[in-house]
């Protein structure tokens, strides 16, 4: 309020409604997709499931496990921030981007691999594709590629809110801003939980 | 200059140490954003009204008059997506619910001012995205860029899809500061059920702008990701499934309505009291009524789709739905007429805007439930019947609920006072320009007219030259009335604090508002409506 | 608004490994899972363990088991939504003819 209100008052509650409300806008976000692809699972079941066959689960564990481990260095930063300690919250927050950017990695060789292959939207793998397979495809790299957008974004913010930790603007007394900030990296990660599942494990 | 304020300390009055522009570009100040998106708003719908005078204009004759067939589509596809996403969907919401949500429920501010700025700058981006693609060359799918024509068209439609799913921002960034500042920031005794209706009305609007905004945003995404890739599950050719697209679509575009229409109901629930000097009727059942169409409208998305080849068992929940929908708008035109019954009414100029109102919406709703019957919608879809039925709900209900809007709540806002015989007689040909334009749709759509044709058979002509004439009144009066705001702000006699008499706490600080509302935030101990004590 | 804010409440970090632990405990099991030919429960289990997964980190990474009953019932809104139109569209694809 311009600076010039004599009365600043914090409401915790209210800024955590308001990055609640965020978070369904983004898990309607990608219920989308997981709608779309509920229906042609059930249209197209034996394309898909020979589709999902074609793709790598030992990369998709080692990657849910990667964020699943970010989510835990995430949600212990914000218990050592209010127990005072900065130290140990700046070296959670770096092990939580250091995840993240290992995530992406692995992404980028495992849709390198797909791409090489020519299996990627309007790819020659998949020309004339007309039982499924393209629209599984498809549907696979919207939604792995808007989630990684996503893990971008949420890199950017933990980088950030780390900047305020370090310059103790956040502090243990205002530490709403980190726990917005776990917020958003934690529904990053439950949206992954969904999408691994649904591209590789339902065959 | 108009907006330089009256009072002393009233939020137009000028901020020490800050330029007269950033005062108002950066201000987070709720009602100079309010302020901000009037002014921006105002200019696109004078923009949206050029194009659907020129679409009406081209068919004062057969064949090509003015334009071409593509440059017709193309104008369609601009007034629709300018009429409905730069003006009718923020219009009362980011106007009137941004200059009175926080004062009407005793808080200085919104839950999140700077956020509420970004919307702003977010509605700006996307509106001049929008008004971009009239340069490169427009779209022409329709506001609704239904796949799969939306997926090949080379017009500019990635471009104007893009613009939609930036404007969507703005609106769901305005729906999350709503909802938190209702829940958060509500004055000492200010409990739910003593809120002004217009806030619960912004209120349940905020909601859908929270849930259904994002599913629209995804698909305008997977648009783009089909127009760019070509990832298929909208394309048919592809194994895709271009109703799928449909359902996301309306998924979001039939809430969008009420997105549209319920802030202005909760305007004319604070309106019809007023004027008629008397509690309102059934407070509770309007209250509530705002949420079920809420929850209801968000389950007859379907009834756009009656003829997609979608499964009849969808639609028959779907037309079920839609007639549901119906109780919680008739309960709030019930209580309407039922609070003026027995009232001492005083006729204003904005009381006689919450009549037409009341009237247009009625007919606009009544002949949704024609449409919304399944065995006559397959003879009426797709034809001017449909146009007419949506132009009465949208501009008969939302935009004359707007304009309602702005003649209550103008002298707050300017601190000024307008002509008001001037308002009058510009609402009378108002009332006149839009029943001549838009009536005869209803007669052209059942005799079979398809909509969005730059031609048509001769049989039709007479009517249409008939809404053509109407559509001169509507412009010509549209002006006027426009244009006696516009002197008003600048030469307008100086507003009392509370011209109409009104018991809300809008009207108990001055007109204009001083900059942070309330001196000492004030304790309420009685319901909006009750006139007992006087103000 | 002071008297309206809820207590903030530190968890420790024992819970956390435990969540974390019971996390990938699950993954195992769905990945074990996956693609052993359980006729419908091919789609269910994957579907419903997620679910669970998800549920451990609203609870106790986003710290909703420690918020105010009104978060838990906007999770239920949200949810309720989301069944509501997945229902209805499936109305559509199921019986289309």
């Amino acid at each position: 309020m311009n600076g010039t209100t004599a009365h600043s008052h914090r409401d915790y509650t209210g800024s955590k409604i308001g990055m609640w409300l965020f978070l369904f806008t983004e898990f309607f976000l990608f219920f989308g997709p997981i709608l779309l692809y509920s229906i042609f699972r059930f249209r197209y079941p034996q394309a898909f499931i020979d589709a999902s066959l074609a793709l790598d689960t030992g990369v998709g564990v080692f990657n849910t496990a990667l964020l699943l481990t970010s989510s835990l260095t995430m949600a212990l930063s914000i218990t050592a921030m209010q127990r005072g300690k900065k130290g140990t919250t700046l070296v959670l927050m770096g092990a939580t981007v250091l995840a993240g950017a290992v995530f992406l990695v692995n992404k980028y060789f495992e849709w390198g691999a797909k791409i090489s292959h020519g299996v990627y939207p309007g790819g020659e793998a998949l020309e004339g594709v007309k039982d499924g397979g393209a629209v599984f495809y498809g549907l696979y790299f919207f939604a792995t590629g808007l989630h990684g957008i996503h893990v971008l974004a949420g890199m950017v913010i933990i980088t950030v809110a780390a900047l305020l930790v370090h310059e103790g603007r956040i502090n243990s007394n205002d530490f709403v801003k980190l726990e917005n900030t776990g917020l958003y990296w934690h529904l990053v990660d439950v949206i992954w939980i969904y999408l691994f599942p649904i591209f590789y494990l339902v065959r | 200059m108009a907006f330089e304020g009256t009072g002393e300390g009233s939020y137009l009055s000028a901020e020490p140490g800050k330029g007269w522009l950033s005062s108002w570009l950066l201000t987070t100040d709720h009602k100079r954003i309010g302020v901000l998106y009037l002014l921006s708003i105002m200019s696109f719908f004078s923009v949206g009204v050029v194009f659907g005078f020129l679409m009406r204009l081209e068919l004062i004759s057969r064949g090509p008059t003015i334009m071409e067939a593509t440059t017709y589509n193309s104008f369609f596809t601009l007034h629709g997506v300018i009429m409905l996403f730069l003006f009718l969907i923020p219009v009362v919401p980011s106007v009137f619910g941004n200059f009175l949500l926080p004062i009407m429920i005793g808080a200085r501010d919104v839950a999140f001012p700077r956020l509420n700025l970004l919307s702003w700058y977010f509605y700006m981006a996307g509106a001049a995205l929008a008004i971009t693609t009239l340069i490169i060359g427009p779209a022409d799918t329709g506001w609704t860029f239904y796949a799969p024509y939306s997926l090949r068209t080379p017009s500019s439609a990635s471009l104007a899809v893009f613009a939609v799913f930036v404007l969507g921002f703005s609106s769901i960034l305005t729906g999350i500061n709503f909802v938190t500042t209702v829940h958060r920031l509500r004055a000492p005794g200010m409990t739910w059920f003593r809120l002004p209706l217009f806030v619960w009305a912004t209120y349940a609007t905020a909601w859908i702008q929270v849930i259904a905004t994002p599913i629209l945003g995804v698909n305008l995404l997977l648009v783009m990701a089909e127009r760019l890739f070509g990832i298929g599950v909208f394309d048919p050719a592809k194994g895709g499934d271009p109703i799928l697209y449909q359902h996301l679509f309306w998924i979001y575009s039939h809430p969008a309505v009420y997105i549209m229409v319920l802030p202005a109901m909760g305007a004319i629930s604070e309106i019809v009291p007023v004027f008629a000097r008397k509690v309102i009727f059934g407070y509770k059942a309007i209250a509530y009524s705002s949420i079920g169409i809420a929850a209801v409208g968000s389950l007859v998305w379907g009834h756009h789709m009656f003829v997609s080849g979608f499964s009849y068992t969808a639609a028959v929940y779907f037309s079920l739905f839609t007639f549901f929908v119906a109780i919680p708008s008739a309960i709030k035109v019930y209580n309407w007429v039922g609070t003026m019954y027995k009232g001492s009414i005083v006729m204003d100029t904005p009381f006689y805007y919450a009549l037409v109102f009341i009237f247009l919406f009625s007919i606009g709703g009544l002949s949704g439930l024609i449409l919304g019957a399944l065995s006559v919608n397959v003879h009426l879809h797709d034809t001017y019947f449909v146009v007419a039925h949506f132009h009465y709900i949208k501009f008969g209900g939302a935009a004359f609920g707007f304009f309602a809007a702005l003649h209550y709540w103008f002298p707050k806002i300017s601190g000024r006072m307008y002509n008001r015989k001037v308002a009058n007689y510009s609402l009378l040909f108002l009332f006149i320009g839009f029943n001549t334009l838009f009536f005869p749709m209803f007669v052209l759509g059942y005799e079979g007219m398809p909509r969005r044709y730059f031609d048509y058979l001769p049989q039709y002509a007479d009517l249409q030259h008939l809404s053509i004439v109407g559509s001169w009144i509507l412009v010509a009066a549209l002006f006027t009335m426009i244009g006696n705001l516009v002197a008003a702000a600048f030469r307008g006699k100086t507003a009392p604090s509370n011209p109409w008499g009104a018991m809300t706490l809008e009207w108990q600080v001055a007109s204009p508002p001083p900059k942070e509302n309330f001196g000492e935030i004030p304790e309420v101990k009685r319901g909006p409506y009750d006139f007992r004590e006087g103000p | 608004m002071d008297a309206k804010e809820s207590k903030h409440r530190i968890v420790g970090y024992p819970v956390l490994f435990g969540v974390w632990a019971a996390l990938l405990g699950l993954t195992w099991l769905t990945v074990g899972l996956s693609g052993t030919g359980m006729g419908s429960f091919t789609i269910l289990a994957p579907f419903l363990i997620a679910s669970v997964k998800a549920f451990l980190v609203v609870d106790y990474f986003m710290h909703l088991k420690y918020e105010s009953g009104f978060f838990k019932y906007l999770l239920l809104v949200v949810l309720g939504t989301v069944v509501i139109i997945a229902w209805l569209v499936y109305q559509d694809v199921a019986y289309r003819i």
